[in-house]
């Protein structure tokens, strides 16, 4: 096809160059959440519930603001009234109402002159509580006479007669799935559970905020996308946007989990009424009993199979528990787990459910993977059962392009099956076993988005280039960005620099997330140095005294379009910029839209496990992922991402899990016993990069971040219960669990 | 927060016996700041023993006994040869615990006096039969090491009462030990379950074993009955076994956030079993 010969002739694209802020991190010099200090400077504290769910009877906090340093203290009533929608829900997450929801929600913040003061005063705040009934499993919370969380929180998609604690459904497929199961040779029904994980991000969530008496501030934080918390401060604090200028730090870590906000406008608050700047960084336990893990689920998946690996039916029920506001990603989970399959019978049906619990918040592919674990998990154990073998029967039912998706439109052009058949083709899939040990296969899916962005290239007097682009860097992208602006314009990659830019120099930038940076960024970067090129022929023609229609952009250079243009030598990018000043002035090239054309992307990974059959722990010996990227700018960032997701998935899968006590107090809010893995817990991820073009960018670009957390946790589901002999059903697999499971088989 | 420099332990129990609210003593400080800095606990009286002369000292005296003085963290324990030809279990123990940094500041006698089940080296110390000096208003004395943790956070010293140092006898011929411990992942973890093992051999028979358990009872236990099992034998199948028995039999567990009742009884008669077998090839090497 013209479209892959033309995303093959690439000089920068597709080298390996080190990251532009490579040295500030490996230095120390780059400046993160709580890098920053201001003159005048108060620190502050947030007081949380003890309790998991209960009334706010009376916060007293005079004896807190007679204490020494206290500079102001804040709760409900400092902040917007009347708020509506996810504004509402995030005010009311980040400092409660009239009841405390979890263990760790925010009553009431202190801005003291120093930390110790202002933790010191903390323990001065007297809040008066009624103890109410408390629920945190999510099949518990749909039981009738599970205890309310919010009365009338649930939308008209609800059917009649379910608990109030299901706000949302969703119900999409086509076919008929009892007649797909009664075509079947096997049909295979069984309940998977995954509890809820945390993104794990090193750095705590932290910030710096001024808002004085005239409605006018400033803001340094460490999220994912600020314009969004440009947003969401303006709207709970009741000020204009634009009187907010918010600056995003560097990140230590994000995953989706700073997407939201949870401290900003507290800070803000307390800026507010304490006319002085505030600092606010989360200590660990509150990043963990107040910040977004995932949902936890439980789930519901049926498959038929013919005994030639033909899928005849399928259906799902995905229950999804998202804390104590709507929000747990259900669709996503009931419309990624089949999406891997070319179905003529598919139902799935999902349940967003409320418990006592933090409110869920993104993470990497949000919903995906536990429906992954559901699904693949029931087609290994089809496949054991059928003697069929695991690639295979997924190239068979393989989605490709033009089949119709399980949850409608038809797939565009999609690398599932190239991805297969390179894993297949992998001398991993192929290695001998080790006695004792078991192999999983896992495939993946997830939808990518594009969002609104705007990027600005300006060029400087000596030819080298300044791009300012609205997306956090989380993932190595200003490298990639680098990349593809010089790929354009013919200039070295070391020739331009890359700003995240703040929220007053570019138009709105949507949240880093979805996948979408070097899709939507890199789309926008490639359009802003093609009209950028467009500005530097002008200048070149008028110079030669020919039409801008006569000139092309080569190299770096302007040259004549052809003989006809005129004779003239190539112009070198450094000469118009140096003489700009003097030809119409600066020159600076932009863009600005909202993209169609997010290519979804596929995955297929391939694990080894061992199971210690006395005590039940698991070793994961080797690991391969094999991923769609659709067309790798940096392939090195893009192999980081493939093994990061794999990495996190092991931890997932093994380890990881939110542990409620009977009185729904998180037990585990540190990394002691919040397990994620630790690098002697991992082998080495080898990785597979699998390129087939997203018609949707101009190089071809697929996002990478997310899906490769997809398909690990049921792959390595599949790799213990083929070693351990024993079907694992239940997240995380840690020993206890597979010790359990294996005295329950003999 | 008071803070002391004490330049004999004589001076630190006289400190601590004065002092009227929370006293700590510091060494490595790897459980005593991080209690601070998670408002656990707040020290009134603090008191820096690492100024106090010997207490960085490794000794082995002429019986073949040793002295290892309270601030001798772990990485130095580690990089002692002679130390670890004869009591490989004990270093290996202490040795698990934490990251590289934490190693540089951890220390036998700090493990021990925070009174934590699940303290790694205890139950090799207690294998190995080693003993805690204590200094005290009322003098010197010697202590068994199983005879310190009460319970959890708890231990037998009385007011003013601090470890100065901690006592390996000698290792004899033909003796070897071993330490193994469970947890979730392979570093940076608190014990599931804990098995220190410490055997002497003549030719292929046991001649002398103890066996001690972590993280299976409110403090670390010396389970007799399991060393008894091995006494006599060669390691052979039906001594595992009796070895594993009494282990599990040894086992008053709570479920928690780390393991069930159910699993820390199975993996102590594992771990014992496998320590064992470790402690036995090297009684042999």
């Amino acid at each position: 096809m013209a479209f892959d010969e033309e995303t093959n002739g690439f000089k920068v694209v597709g080298t390996r160059p080190d990251r532009p802020d490579g040295i500030d991190k490996v230095t120390g010099r780059a400046r993160f959440g709580a890098d920053v200090t201001a003159p005048g400077m108060l620190h502050a504290v947030i007081i949380r519930s003890p309790h998991a769910h209960a009334r706010i009877v009376k916060i007293n906090s005079s004896k807190a603001e007679a204490a020494p340093g206290v500079k102001a203290v804040v709760t409900r009533a400092d902040f917007a009234e009347g708020l509506e929608g996810e504004n509402w829900n995030i005010l009311e997450n980040l400092m409660a109402g009239e009841y405390a929801l979890y263990d760790g929600h925010a009553v009431a913040a202190i801005a003291a002159t120093s930390s110790l003061a202002a933790r010191d005063a903390a323990r001065l705040v007297e809040v008066e509580y009624e103890m109410l009934p408390h629920v945190t499993d999510v099949d518990d919370a749909m039981q009738e006479g599970a205890p309310v969380i919010r009365a009338g929180a649930a939308d008209g998609s609800v059917p009649a007669g379910m608990h109030p604690n299901v706000v949302r459904c969703h119900d999409s497929g086509h076919g008929d799935p009892e007649e797909g199961f009664a075509e079947a040779d096997l049909v295979i029904e069984e309940r998977f559970t995954t509890e809820a994980t945390h993104q794990g991000y090193i750095e705590p969530h932290a910030c710096l905020g001024t808002l004085g008496p005239d409605g006018r501030g400033e803001l340094w934080c460490c999220t994912q996308g600020h314009w969004n918390v440009q947003k969401v401060c303006a709207a709970l604090l009741d000020i204009e946007t634009s009187k907010l200028r918010v600056t995003a730090s560097e990140i230590g870590g994000g995953f989706g989990g700073k997407t939201a906000v949870f401290i900003e406008p507290v800070a803000l608050a307390l800026s507010r009424k304490a006319n002085r700047p505030v600092k606010l960084v989360m200590p660990r336990a509150d990043v963990f009993r107040a910040t977004g893990p995932t949902a936890s689920t439980s789930m519901d998946v049926k498959i038929g199979m013919k005994k030639d690996g033909t899928i005849t039916g399928a259906s799902g029920v995905f229950r999804c528990q998202g804390g104590a506001f709507p929000g747990a990603p259900m669709e996503f989970t009931a419309m990624c787990g089949f999406a891997p399959y070319a179905l003529k019978h598919v139902r799935q049906i999902g349940y967003d459910v409320m418990t006592n619990r933090p409110k869920q918040a993104a993470y990497r592919a949000p919903g995906s993977p536990m429906a992954a674990f559901a699904v693949e998990s029931v087609i290994d154990e089809l496949c054991n059962r059928l003697g069929l073998d695991p690639i295979d029967v997924r190239l068979k039912n393989a989605s490709r392009e033009g089949t119709k998706a399980n949850f409608g439109p038809s797939w565009d052009r999609i690398g599932l099956v190239e991805t297969l058949e390179a894993a297949k083709e992998h001398p991993h899939f192929s290695a001998p076993l080790a006695e004792g040990a078991g192999r999983g296969i896992s495939c993946g899916f997830w939808f990518n988005h594009a969002g609104e962005t705007a990027v600005q290239l300006a060029l400087s007097e000596d030819g080298t280039v300044q791009l300012s682009v609205g997306t956090p860097d989380i993932g190595g992208s200003r490298a990639s960005m680098c990349m593809m602006a010089a790929e354009e314009l013919g200039i070295p990659y070391e020739d331009v620099r890359t700003t995240v830019a703040d929220t007053a120099t570019l138009g709105y930038n949507e949240i880093s997330h979805g996948s979408r940076v070097t899709y939507a960024s890199g789309l926008a970067t490639i359009e802003a140095a093609r009209d950028t090129v467009k500005k530097l022929c002008k200048r070149a023609a008028d110079k030669w005294g020919i039409d801008a229609e006569a000139v092309e952009w080569r190299e770096g250079c302007a040259i004549p379009s052809g003989p006809n243009a005129g004779d003239f030598d190539p112009m070198p990018i450094k000469e118009i910029a140096g003489r700009m000043g003097q030809t119409g002035g600066p020159i600076v090239g932009h863009f600005e839209a909202t993209p169609e054309g997010a290519g979804v992307s596929f995955a297929t990974h391939i694990v080894d496990a061992e199971v210690d059959r006395e005590t039940g722990a698991t070793t994961v010996t080797r690991y391969t992922v094999v991923q769609d990227a659709g067309k790798a700018i940096h392939p090195s960032y893009v192999e980081g991402q493939y093994q990061g997701g794999a990495a996190q998935g092991i931890g997932w899968a093994l380890n990881e899990e939110y542990i409620y006590d009977e009185d729904g107090r998180l037990q585990n809010a540190g990394f002691l016993d919040y397990r994620i893995p630790v690098a002697s817990d991992l082998p080495m991820i080898d990785t597979v990069i699998v390129e087939v073009p997203n018609p949707g960018h101009p190089y071809g670009v697929r996002g990478v971040g997310e899906t490769s957390i997809c398909p690990p946790l049921a792959a390595i589901a599949n790799a213990v219960s083929n070693a351990a002999g024993v079907r694992m059903q239940d997240l995380p697999m840690r020993p206890s669990r597979i010790l359990e499971a294996l005295k329950a088989r003999s | 927060m008071r803070y002391h420099t004490p330049s004999s332990f004589e001076d630190a129990s006289a400190i601590a016996a004065a002092a009227t609210g929370v006293t700590r003593f510091l060494a490595g400080g790897t459980d005593v700041l991080v209690q601070l800095r998670s408002d656990l606990v707040t020290p009134d009286d603090l008191i820096d023993i690492k100024h106090i002369a010997g207490v960085k000292d490794i000794a082995r005296h002429s019986d073949g006994s040793w002295r290892i003085g309270a601030a001798v963290s772990g990485a130095e324990l580690a990089e002692h040869e002679a130390l670890i030809a004869e009591w490989p279990g004990v270093v290996e123990a202490l040795e698990l615990i934490g990251s590289t940094q934490i190693q540089a500041r951890c220390t036998l006698v700090g493990n021990l006096c925070n009174g934590s089940p699940a303290a790694d080296s205890v139950p090799a110390m207690i294998a190995a039969g080693a003993t805690a000096s204590v200094v005290g208003p009322e003098g010197t004395r010697e202590l068994p090491v199983e005879d310190v943790p009460t319970g959890p956070g708890m231990t037998s010293l009385g007011p003013g009462e601090v470890v100065s140092a901690v006592n390996l006898p000698p290792r004899g011929e033909c003796g070897g030990d071993a330490y193994l411990r469970f947890i979730p992942r392979t570093e940076m973890d608190i014990a599931v379950v804990g098995a220190g093992v410490s055997l002497s051999r003549e030719g292929d028979t046991i001649i002398a074993a103890r066996v001690a358990l972590g993280a299976v009872a409110p403090t670390v236990v010396l389970v007799e009955e399991a060393g008894a099992a091995l006494v006599g034998s060669t390691l052979d199948d039906t001594a595992l076994a009796a070895l594993a028995g009494a282990a599990e039999a040894a086992c008053r567990p709570i479920s928690d956030k780390r393991g069930t009742v159910e699993f820390r009884t199975q993996v102590a008669g594992v771990l014992a079993r496998r320590a064992a077998k470790i402690a036995y090839d090297r009684a042999g090497a």
